[in-house]
């Protein structure tokens, strides 16, 4: 973490933290992803929305490594760079936070937090001590308070410590772009608004933040830019204080008028 | 009974800021009334257990039937060992019963005097050892590899290995062990002096680890133990070891194939607690999909935790053939392998794969273990033994399910 706060949020125009261009993705006869642009900046929280089968998901597979493009071009800081797996993802500082979470229910918070990279020595001894204090001090930067013992079993957590707990496995290492998938979804008031909070700092500390959701109104709260896609294309990006709640939801529901297609336009009522 | 419980008893896992006797107490009742029960219960059934049968004969407790107890129960538990890991991964292993017959044919084959390839003592216990631990990976590589159901392939294993067995010994019915090595396994007892040397051994190697653990989470300041705990820890875990030494030395003296089992005890739960092996097979039992998504590679775990109870089957079935001299027909039968899932259930391993220790294999078996010698020191038969053991077991699996069912509603 003390490496992300280390490049401020910059002003003005910059170079994106992370950028495709002209990313096309097909499944046999579906086109998935058709000629798709998406650019996320340090210090931002970039909402990624769009109805189902906009390719949303399948964008995010693709910037992660768990599916490869057909075409199209990543870069990051502006460097050409491709990403072949998980692994390049990795490497790359690309954590994805995904909705159905990835946690063992069965272990505590600091062995969720350091599950599949834990501290040992060359013995395979596990450095409990070490994994323990650092778990609390990156939950601490975080301003994760709610959770009351990190030695209790994420079992016993509620749905919003158990994001928190997913949030803070993916920034803990060196990450400089975190994807958020639907982080939201299953959560109560309260605890969307620590979530929300949460997104909002994870993006002052320096980081990029791409954050998936279908719910407008969590969007408008802590996303500052929003991308939409439609049908696999650029519908539109907006920055969010220019734009109103309608706007992006006729984005979504008929894309933006100038380049409204043929297609689709008779599904566009019913969303309206 | 407690003994080795202490002895694995590791430090329970972080207690916050808060450490007085008081806020440890009312921490670890919380955590027990959230479905968190671990071996509690086992440990309480296990004092009314043994208080009824002390109290309907006063034979129960005596030098002669303790060491007999801990003789009779060695083999069971370190097959239960490797139970507990596959069960960890919510996998059953239904081999374990033949694949330990199979371990000790081939001790029993090796040592006889006349065969063109005899290999004695030592040499030939950890042949018997590699040859389970491969079957073991043999089996859990349809599993793991090809994803066959474990029950499916071991119940096959449990055929299969009982036919090699019933083949490989033949006409003959039985094969005698000669070799004094083999034999001793299960039929040595330490001389006195040298039992007091293993207990003075035993408590400055537990004394060592639990001070280095306190100094080491001093040092990274995460949280300071409560020294009282501590000590009450330390002279508990003297008591017990000089105890059970003094209580065994009245009768044969301590039997060498406890002193097997304790050690094996202490190494896999080492394994199970203090590594990054035994961390994954947990996450894997807990959640097979967050772990393969966290980079660790599910199927390798898989294909070494079969081979653990392959080889901890192996060498329980080794513990067995020294223990009648001899290998027969019926060597992996019987009620081996029900003994050895049992153990571990009802020592507090889930059936549902993720929560378990280690120290269930003993607690479990010296429930199934002093129930048996206790219903036949009141000359009951085993139609009793049998009952009561499956009553234990289905309250065991009821609790864990119950338990189960508590730690999911805790969260929401």
């Amino acid at each position: 973490m003390t490496e992300t706060m280390a490049t401020p949020s910059p002003a003005g125009v910059v170079t994106p933290r992370l950028e495709t261009r002209g990313v096309s993705k097909s499944f046999g006869s579906v086109l998935a992803l058709d000629d798709v642009d998406f650019e996320v900046r340090a210090g931002e929280v970039m909402a990624l929305v769009g109805d189902n089968g906009a390719g949303k998901s399948t964008l995010i597979k693709c910037i992660a490594g768990i599916y490869s493009m057909d075409e199209g071009e990543v870069y990051s800081d502006g460097q050409k760079v491709s990403i072949n797996g998980p692994k390049d993802a990795a490497r790359l500082g690309i954590e994805v936070v995904y909705q159905d979470l990835a946690l063992c229910d069965n272990l505590d918070v600091v062995q969720n937090m350091y599950l599949g990279r834990e501290a040992r020595d060359i013995l395979f001894r596990l450095k409990e001590p070490v994994m323990e204090s650092r778990t609390a001090e990156v939950l601490r930067g975080l301003s994760v308070t709610t959770i009351s013992s990190i030695r209790q079993q994420v079992a016993s957590l509620s749905g919003g410590q158990r994001q928190s707990v997913a949030i803070g496995r993916a920034v803990m290492w060196n990450s400089r772009i975190v994807i958020l998938d639907e982080p939201t979804a299953a959560l109560g008031v309260a605890q969307t608004r620590q979530v929300l909070d949460l997104v909002k700092r994870l993006a002052e500390q320096g980081l990029a933040v791409v954050l998936i959701s279908h719910n407008l109104h969590d969007i408008f709260e802590a996303a500052d830019r929003i991308t939409v896609l439609r049908l696999g294309r650029n519908a539109a990006v907006f920055e969010r204080r220019a734009v109103t709640q309608q706007e992006v939801v006729h984005a979504i529901t008929a894309g933006v008028p100038t380049k409204v297609p043929g297609v689709g336009a008779t599904e566009t009522e019913a969303e309206a | 009974m407690t003994e080795a419980e202490l002895a694995i008893g590791a430090p329970p896992p972080a207690e916050r800021n808060e450490n007085s006797v008081g806020a440890i107490a009312r921490r670890r009742w919380e955590s027990w009334k959230a479905g968190d029960v671990g071996v509690m219960p086992v440990v309480i059934g296990l004092i009314i257990i043994v208080a009824f049968f002390y109290s309907q004969n006063s034979n129960f407790l005596t030098a002669g039937n303790f060491t007999n107890l801990m003789v009779q129960m060695a083999g069971v538990t370190t097959i239960a060992i490797g139970v507990v890991f596959v069960l960890l991964l919510g996998e059953i292993d239904l081999s374990i019963g033949y694949v330990s017959g199979i371990a000790g044919v081939v001790v029993a084959k090796l040592q006889l005097p006349d065969g063109s390839w005899e290999v004695k003592g030592v040499a030939a216990i950890v042949i018997a050892v590699i040859v389970t631990a491969l079957i073991g990976l043999f089996q859990g590589s349809f599993v793991a590899i090809i994803g066959v159901p474990s029950f499916v392939v071991t119940l096959a294993g449990l055929l299969f290995w009982q036919g090699v067995i019933l083949y490989s010994i033949g006409d003959q019915g039985v094969i005698v062990i000669d070799d004094s090595l083999i034999n001793n396994v299960a039929n040595y007892f330490f001389s006195d002096t040298v039992g007091y040397i293993i207990a003075a051994i035993a408590v400055a190697l537990f004394a060592l680890s639990t001070l280095l653990g306190v100094f080491s989470r001093r040092r990274h300041g995460i949280r300071s133990d409560n020294m009282i705990v501590v000590a009450l820890k330390l002279i508990g875990f003297t008591v017990v070891a000089f105890g059970a030494i003094w209580w065994a030395n009245k009768e044969r003296g301590f039997p060498v194939a406890f002193l097997m089992v304790i050690v094996l005890l202490v190494f896999w739960t080492w394994v199970a607690e203090r590594t990054t092996f035994g961390r994954h097979v947990y996450a894997v039992g807990g959640n097979a999909e967050a772990a393969r998504r966290a980079g660790i590679n599910v199927r390798n775990i898989r294909l070494i935790v079969f081979m653990i109870s392959g080889a901890m089957a192996g060498l329980g079935g080794v513990i067995f053939a020294s223990r009648l001299n001899s290998v027969d027909l019926n060597a992996g039968g019987g009620t081996i392998l029900l003994d050895a899932i049992a153990a571990a259930v009802i020592g507090g391993t889930s059936l549902f794969g993720g929560r378990g220790r280690v120290i269930s294999a003993l607690m479990g078996s010296l429930v199934i273990a002093t129930v048996a010698n206790g219903i036949d020191l009141l000359g009951y038969s085993s139609a009793i033994k049998f009952m009561v053991t499956g009553a234990i077991l289905l309250a065991a699996v009821t609790l864990d399910a119950v338990s189960r069912r508590r730690l999911e509603r805790a969260g929401r």
